[in-house]
């Protein structure tokens, strides 16, 4: 449940971006979450609302930019999409692939008043 | 983490006093952000509360809304620490090692093993992390190495935060070796950089072929896999080379070493890997 942490994590990132932003409510986050990051999306969902509760994003919509993974192939030196850490190359077959992205957690942008 | 500082997980408890220390005592170096949040906001029983500054003010005429690009890692603040912890301990010559792995899998045990194949050739410290109680802790100083106990209630990882702050009461000494034993589980301890050089996973031969493969990302952030209790294999169904070739899969660069704290096989392979990199 690293969620939980996560969530807490980005109440401090939007804290203190309001500080420095002087804005006092927070209407929507749009957070990047790649695929490959490890992070379940409906429990992040649900620990973002805990969080925020009693703070000025409380009630803020999250929005998820899914990012594919991706990874490039030790055998034919392909980028390919990855569905998941450990899947052979869809292109040749050839394992294992280095991930190359799909492992972001970022919060991108922010809706404010 | 710690309340005094805001930072909203206020069960964690370091040894010898719960973690709601007074200012006076709190040595932990902040960085800017981080110090203002000790005015701006502060946790209570019932959650954070803001409004003690900017936050809450309203600015007349900056009522509509307005889009903010703010681009940033919400590991961030963690990777911050993780590095003021490297920092220090780089400068202290001290080679860290976060050990992590399922509950149960052997790694006190294990770790006691190499403890004493390491005493006296190398100074050793030792920081504990478990949800409750500091049984690992007390059997770690049986063996006269100094060990820290860090209580992170309902937390299911240590985090980099957390380990400044035990590093800060531990006894260090220059040019040794410190082992971190996270808490016991397999999947969040894998986002969490604490600082260490290398982030070690132990996985005993009891628990089945298929976890590099259920659990990847333990296995893609570790350099080596110590696969233990593997004295139990005769009395098992165990594929070693299926477990191996899993791990591989996930991760090419990692190195696998069998090990055995009852039997002490793959020990000294184990201490040389550890002072080798040194």
């Amino acid at each position: 449940m690293h969620e939980m942490s996560l969530a807490e994590g980005m109440l401090q990132i939007i804290e203190d971006n309001a500080r420095n932003g002087g804005y006092g409510r927070v209407k929507t986050v749009w957070l990047e979450i790649g695929q490959l990051a490890g992070v379940e999306v409906e429990a992040m969902k649900f620990c973002f609302d805990a969080v925020t509760r009693d703070s000025l994003a409380e009630g803020a919509r999250l929005e998820i930019i899914a990012t594919e993974g991706e990874g490039r192939c030790p055998a034919c030196h392909k980028t390919v999409r990855l569905a998941e850490r450990y899947d052979p190359c869809p292109a040749c077959g050839g394992c294992p692939v280095e991930v190359t992205g799909g492992t972001e957690m970022r919060i991108r942008e922010l809706e404010v008043e | 983490m710690c309340t005094v500082c805001g930072c909203g997980e206020g069960e964690v408890k370091i040894e010898g006093n719960a973690h709601h220390h007074g200012h006076g005592g709190h040595q932990h170096a902040h960085n800017p952000p981080h110090e203002h949040a000790h005015v701006q906001y502060r946790a209570t029983g019932n959650g954070l509360h803001f409004g003690l500054g900017a936050a809450h003010a309203h600015a007349p005429g900056l009522s509509q809304s307005r889009m903010v690009q703010i681009e940033q890692d919400i590991l961030g603040k963690n990777n911050a620490y993780a590095a003021q912890n490297r920092a220090l301990l780089a400068a202290r010559g001290i080679f860290a090692i976060n050990l992590v792995s399922s509950p149960g899998s052997g790694k006190t045990t294990l770790l006691i093993r190499t403890i004493e194949g390491l005493q006296g050739k190398i100074p050793l410290a030792v920081i504990e992390g478990d949800q409750q109680t500091s049984f690992d802790a007390e059997r770690i100083r049986a063996t006269g190495v100094p060990a820290i106990q860090i209580n992170t209630g309902k937390g299911c990882h240590l985090d980099a935060h957390m380990v400044g702050h035990a590093l800060e009461k531990l006894n260090l000494v220059d040019h040794g070796l410190l082992f971190i034993e996270n808490v016991g589980n397999l999947v969040c301890p894998a986002s969490f950089d604490l600082g260490e050089a290398h982030k070690v996973v132990i996985l005993s031969v009891t628990e089945g072929e298929d976890k590099p493969l259920k659990y990847p990302d333990m296995f893609a952030a570790a350099d080596l896999m110590l696969l233990n209790k593997v004295d139990l294999l005769p009395y098992i169904s165990f594929d070693v080379q299926k477990c191996i070739a899993y791990a591989q899969r996930v991760n090419s660069r990692i190195r696998v070493i069998l090990t055995s704290a009852t039997s002490g096989e793959g020990m000294d392979e184990w201490l040389e890997w550890l002072l080798a990199r040194k």
